[in-house]
């Protein structure tokens, strides 16, 4: 590990942990507007991991992607889910197939696999501690959760949108100075796709009336 | 040459666009034309592609023999569809109708645009970005007909598909960070670039980036288990998009699967991803080949065989022997054609009863005089019978499997596609060749009042042209296509 300064390598790990905190606190959220706000103040954190590093490590590249992050990902894509949300007049998520404590057990356990297994890489990074990486992984297990478990398309959708953010600190971690055009990209993508999902809950809504998706088992076998 | 990278990545963009502002009249025929078009320039870059390492314009587009492959089986699925489509909708003159082919052609164009640019691209993350756009369009043309089970087939779509890619994205910045050992913390993913430098990338980090871009890009791709958004929005898509997801759109993610594959032979040896492979095939191939025994929907039953042959796919790359990798290529193709033509087929057959229920369609063949024989033809051909290419693609890989060590897995392999055999062909004869059943009453009509004859030419030609295809691909592929497949295999082999 290059001799990174103390301050900053803790600075990198509470964010982090931050980041994987608020992903556990989604999980016991009952409002869906609470799931919005602590996904949009997850990509907060995400954001100013990335203007840390940016200021630290001199990668003048990361402050524009830290500014198009913050537009898209902590101002527009809640503020989209929100205006649904009010259209559909509704404040509690749908029923979840587990409880909460069993969901928060589970995820510690699936966090512990991530961690475990990714940290056990023994990946060097220029940028961050390489704890980040085993925790950014833990986030994207975790995250899988609130998408098997939810049965609402709100829920499941902000369980997609952060495993994003936990790609995003991964992405953070081993690969910086990464094109600057590939992360646009990346981000644009990620654009396309919150307009798309957001197209198809409205139109889910328009025809159930409702946002659950226990209603949608006509389809099997 | 690179002139026509070129074309191929900005013409199906702009038809798009045109066609959502012109009548739709005109943009079925725009787009007839475009598929035409991108067709020919795919098949010109053949046998340029079959004998040169690789033809590149700027730095973000490439084409080398694997990418034209591909390509091929792209574009010649963009111009079948695009015939198919013309004669498979009928739309009012309302308003409400209009709206629905402009958006219907904006996104079919604009679908195979995306296909068409996945395998041009240069590089991991540009493939990457490619095929994200394919799902966003893909699960927007799924919900087009906006009736429940679309809504809740796009839904799946969407959210999974979105899912895997991901992890597929993971996967990149993963190879990204493996390539930093060798070239240093900023350059750019391009693939000359991660090929050439394989071979010091840290061996950890490299299986790691192959298992998530196999889990990734395997659920585009339909590899069980996470295949389960695929049924779904196979079945409720409108069909012209059904034969694009099942023929194209799955091949173009293998393509990328394949391009990881290509890097990690360089870099650990092929033994690792050879085992990944197989068992993410073995896994698809008895799923499908139990759900192929007992499908009731037409649309179903041919999106199970999909993932069939993507676990065939999948195995066949899991052997060493070169003649099954040319296998596996030759497969992309016809599994292309094969299932275009089937889903055609299928298409006519759904408009012709009003039904996907198989125990609602009795006597296929004397209502469909053409369409109905040539559909039990490319259910046949998707069987692996001559004269059809896929016979000629799956006795390629099989025999490449006997050479191997581990030939258990040719034993399954037999035994598994024997069974979708059964499954396929019992339920293709029972709709099509038994006598039609007066006493049913499936959709308004009733099959006794229903009439003798074509839904539309168009269909019948669109199927012909497959069915061509197929026979040719079966019982005397060109030389130029044999020596681009060898070419491109011989790319996918281990470098000596």
């Amino acid at each position: 590990m290059p001799s990174a300064p103390s301050t900053y390598a803790g600075v990198a790990d509470v964010a982090t942990v931050l980041i994987l905190l608020s992903e556990f606190a989604m999980l016991r959220a009952p409002l869906l507007r609470s799931q919005i706000r602590l996904y949009a103040f997850q990509s907060l954190v995400v954001t100013a991991l990335a203007i840390v590093i940016a200021s630290t490590r001199h990668i003048e590249e990361l402050y524009v992607l830290a500014l198009l992050s913050f537009g898209l990902k902590v101002v527009l894509v809640p503020s989209l889910v929100m205006r649904l949300l009010r259209k559909a007049d509704l404040e509690l998520g749908g029923s979840s197939a587990l409880g909460v404590p069993s969901m928060i057990l589970l995820a510690i356990g699936v966090s512990a696999i991530g961690f475990f297994s990714i940290g056990s890489l023994q990946v060097h990074s220029i940028a961050l501690p390489t704890t980040a990486l085993a925790i950014s992984a833990a986030v994207v297990l975790v995250a899988f959760l609130p998408i098997i478990f939810r049965a609402d398309v709100v829920s499941q959708a902000i369980g997609f949108f952060s495993l994003e953010n936990g790609v995003s600190v991964a992405s953070l971690v081993v690969a910086a100075k990464l094109p600057l055009v590939v992360e646009v990209a990346f981000l644009f993508d990620l654009l396309l796709a919150v307009v798309v999902f957001g197209l198809i809950m409205r139109l889910h809504h328009g025809r159930t009336g409702s946002l659950s998706t226990e209603e949608l088992d006509r389809l099997k076998g | 040459m690179s002139s026509i990278l070129v074309i191929l990545v900005t013409m199906p963009f702009a038809v798009a666009i045109a066609s959502f502002f012109i009548p739709t009249k005109a943009a079925k025929i725009i787009t007839i034309a475009a598929g035409a078009v991108a067709f020919v320039l795919a098949l010109a870059l053949v046998p340029s592609a079959a004998t040169r390492s690789q033809i590149v314009a700027g730095s973000l587009l490439r084409v080398d023999a694997l990418s034209a492959v591909f390509l091929v089986a792209t574009t010649f699925l963009y111009g079948t569809t695009a015939v198919f489509a013309s004669g498979y909708l009928s739309l009012s003159n309302n308003d409400a109708g209009k709206r629905y082919g402009r958006r219907f052609y904006a996104g079919l164009n604009l679908f195979c645009w995306s296909m068409t640019a996945a395998p041009l691209v240069n590089g991991l993350a540009l493939l990457w970005v490619a095929i994200e756009i394919t799902t966003v369009i893909s699960a927007l043309l799924v919900a087009i007909d906006d009736t429940d089970e679309a809504t809740e087939a796009s839904w799946k779509y969407v959210l999974i598909a979105s899912l895997g890619l991901g992890i597929a994205l993971l996967a990149t910045i993963i190879m990204y960070y493996a390539g930093t050992a060798a070239f240093g913390s900023s350059y750019e993913l391009s693939f000359t670039k991660l090929l050439s430098g394989a071979g010091k990338f840290p061996a950890d980090v490299v299986r790691l980036s192959f298992v998530l871009a196999v889990l990734g890009y395997g659920t585009k791709m339909g590899l069980a288990p996470v295949h389960t958004w695929l049924p779904d929005a196979h079945s409720e898509a409108p069909t012209p998009v059904s034969a694009l997801l099942s023929g194209a759109l799955l091949a173009i993610s293998f393509y990328a699967i394949l391009r990881y594959f290509q890097i990690a032979i360089r870099s650990i040896g092929p033994t690792f991803p050879r085992d990944v492979l197989l068992i993410f095939g073995l896994a698809s191939l008895v799923l499908a080949s139990l759900y192929l025994l007992a499908q009731r929907d037409l649309k179903r039953l041919l999106a199970y065989s999909s993932v069939e042959h993507m676990g065939i796919l999948a195995i066949g790359m899991s052997f060493a022997a070169p003649i099954a990798i040319v296998g596996v290529l030759l497969h992309v193709l016809a599994h292309a054609a094969a299932k275009g033509t089937a889903f055609f087929g299928a298409g006519s057959v759904v408009r012709k009863f009003a039904t996907k229920d198989m125990r609602k369609i009795r006597g296929g063949i004397d209502l469909l005089p053409w369409s109905g024989p040539m559909f039990v033809a490319a259910i046949l051909a998707l069987s692996a019978m001559p004269p059809f290419g896929i016979f000629r693609s799956e006795f390629l890989i099989v025999s490449g499997g006997l050479q191997d060590p581990r030939d258990f897995a040719t034993v399954v392999l037999v035994i598994l596609v024997t069974m979708a055999f059964f499954g396929l062909s019992w339920f293709a004869t029972q709709t099509m060749l038994s006598p039609k059943d007066t006493s049913m009453t499936p959709g308004p009509s009733g099959v006794a009042t229903l009439v003798k004859g074509e839904v539309s030419i168009y269909i019948v030609i669109s199927m012909g042209i497959g069915l061509i295809a197929l026979v040719i691909l079966g019982v005397h592929p060109p030389e130029v296509l044999l020596r681009l497949l060898n070419h491109a295999a011989a790319e996918l082999g281990v470098p000596k």
